[in-house]
């Protein structure tokens, strides 16, 4: 089997799996042949898979569902078989803000740090100047990660302050511009903004929710069950790739391959802090050590939970002003198909979680997980403000929420 | 119609509008910086957008689309289901088009058409540039490999050229590939002769 599978990306770091099932040869040790397509905007990745120009993509994962439904362009359904990581984002503010609101540095207390940003919110909306604060797309995780922190400490989007679009690779001009007051990026674009001396990093996303969805592996439904077994080998190849990417002793070597123009681009050292979680949070700063910054492989990670996909949903419903709509929520959570990820690794000896769902933000500590094969211990998984989201009661988790 | 064409690139924009300018009544702009960029299309209240598939400000002009209702007329990526060819012909292409609602379908086709054929027309430009160039790398190359041979060989220029020629046929190989691995082996050696 030499079967060709094109992958679309965007240059960020947590693109790193199928750059590496390719790079280190995974990816043919399971009869594959990868060629990465790297795109400047979510909406090009996007289109190029719609239209065939590739088989699968690198993507924000709400978009995969926002894409399902129909939202801003006629509905397609996409299919989630490999979640590529949680978190791996962090919040990044003006310097001179990022003191105000962190006067104590090092990753703040998003109560704390939420609730003087709460005051400087209402001085700058009462100036009529309302803070602005830059995310990557309208359908990414960060949107929904800063929102959820921003409205649990009081300040209301949209209201108190303004949410904009603003692409990755300019968010450091956009902070120096004064464009934006902070943002909500991926790595490398918050240490880029730390390096130019214009931002300062203040929380990591892991911090609002310490196992959130993050950049999801998105494929066209139809696609997927046509080219199923092809597919199946790329999981394989991908969880191989997880297992090399958080291995110390392969950090350096995997830095520099992110590093060439070809896919991230940039600086192996600047890259080499998302991968190892030690992050510079100021310009000059030493390096802070914060586990499990970037999570792509232990503890299923990659394991595409329906519930996420819900929790997804309930965040977009939310912010979107939409109604709940039942036939929705079915179509959302169906875009996770823990099915393709199990019928992939079945026999292969890695851990399979024995349920494709859960209680989100449930465990505040280590749990042993019933699985289908290995074992699974789950670390504490919470949402910084202590609410969990039961996905068998959305509505009710959307009316408990402010 | 107001078309607003948004690229970085100044040149495939002006050709892009050397080539809609044909079309009747129409008003073009043309915006290559990304500064501003949705101050002046608020300005310009354009009815049709034209963007390539590689600007990085794509996401932030959908957002601004699904958001701002500054225009009054919701502007949708020309996505009418039956027109699926022509969307796939823009992908292909390298452009995307975003349109006020109940603009009439079949002006929107020509136009599209017409953007689609001018990206192409822009693709082979460079594609051709592309060519002449690697053909001026190449003719660089010979020459290079033929004076090794001379120095080294103690050949006149025609045998030179003569000798690579023969070694290529020989090898079902082209001139120029020849021609490289003279060079690099010249490189490697360091100047046998």
């Amino acid at each position: 089997m030499s079967n060709e599978l094109t992958i679309g990306f965007l240059p960020l770091v947590d693109a790193c799996l199928p750059i590496l099932a390719s790079e280190h040869g995974f990816a043919e040790e399971e009869g594959l042949s990868l060629r990465l397509v790297k795109d400047m905007s979510w909406a090009t990745v996007l289109d190029r898979l719609l239209y065939g120009h590739s088989d699968a993509a690198h993507m924000v994962a709400p978009l995969a569902i926002a894409t399902t439904l129909g939202r801003g362009r006629p509905a397609q359904p996409l299919s989630v078989p490999f979640v590529l990581g949680l978190n791996g984002n962090a919040i990044t503010l003006r310097s001179d803000l990022a003191d105000r609101v962190n006067p104590a540095g090092g990753l703040g207390d998003p109560v704390q740090v939420g609730g003087l940003l709460a005051k400087v919110a209402a001085e700058r909306l009462g100036q009529g100047n309302p803070l602005r604060f830059g995310v990557v797309h309208r359908y990414s995780s960060h949107n929904y990660k800063l929102r959820y922190w921003l409205a649990a400490c009081g300040i209301r989007p949209d209201r108190d302050i303004e949410i904009m679009t603003v692409a990755p690779p300019f968010v450091a001009d956009a902070l120096a511009s004064g464009e934006v007051d902070g943002i909500c990026v991926g790595e490398p674009y918050n240490s880029v903004a730390v390096e130019r001396g214009v931002g300062t990093i203040v929380l990591a996303t892991a911090q609002i929710w310490r196992r959130g969805v993050e950049k999801v592996l998105a494929v066209r439904e139809p696609v997927l069950e046509a080219r199923r077994p092809e597919f199946e080998a790329l999981i394989r190849a991908l969880r191989a790739a997880g297992r090399h990417f958080v291995d110390p002793a392969n950090w350096e070597i995997n830095a520099e391959i992110l590093s060439r123009p070809k896919y991230v681009g940039g600086d192996p050292k600047i890259i080499l802090r998302s991968l190892s979680d030690r992050l510079v949070l100021k310009q000059g700063g030493a390096p802070v050590h914060y586990s499990d910054f970037m999570f792509q492989h232990r503890e299923a990670a990659n394991f595409p939970w329906v519930s996420q996909a819900e929790w997804l949903y309930s965040q977009m419903v939310r912010w979107d002003g939409l109604a709940y709509g039942k036939d929705d929520a079915v179509s959302a959570a169906r875009v996770f198909r823990p099915d393709v990820y199990r019928s992939a690794l079945k026999g292969t000896g890695d851990a399979l979680p024995g349920a494709s769902s859960k209680v989100e933000g449930s465990l505040a500590g280590p749990t042993a997980v019933t699985t289908q094969q290995g074992d699974i211990t789950l670390s504490e998984n919470s949402f910084f403000d202590g609410r969990s989201f039961d996905p068998d009661d959305l509505q009710g988790y959307l009316a408990s929420l402010p | 119609m107001r078309i607003a064409i948004v690229d970085e690139s100044a040149a495939r924009a002006s050709i892009i509008e050397e080539g809609l300018a044909t079309l009747d009544d129409c008003e073009i702009f043309i915006l290559t910086e990304r500064k501003a960029l949705l101050a002046r299309i608020e300005e310009i209240g354009p009815d049709v957008v034209l963007i390539d598939l590689g600007n990085p400000s794509r996401d932030v002009l959908e957002e601004y689309f699904a958001v701002s209702r500054v225009l009054d007329r919701p502007i949708a990526m020309f996505v009418d289901e039956s027109d699926d060819d022509a969307i796939a012909a823009s992908i292909d292409a390298g452009v995307s088009a975003y349109v006020v609602d109940g603009l009439a379908s079949n002006r929107i086709r020509s136009l599209l058409d017409l953007a689609v054929r001018r990206f192409n027309a822009f693709s082979r430009l460079q594609a051709d540039l592309a060519e002449a160039k690697g053909k001026l790398a190449e003719r660089e190359a010979i020459d290079k490999a033929k004076r090794i041979l001379m120095n080294s060989r103690g050949l006149s220029e025609p045998d030179a050229y003569a000798e690579l020629r023969r070694t290529a046929m020989n090898q079902g190989r082209r001139i120029a590939d020849i021609a490289e691995a003279v060079i690099t082996a010249e490189e490697l050696l360091g100047g046998i002769g």
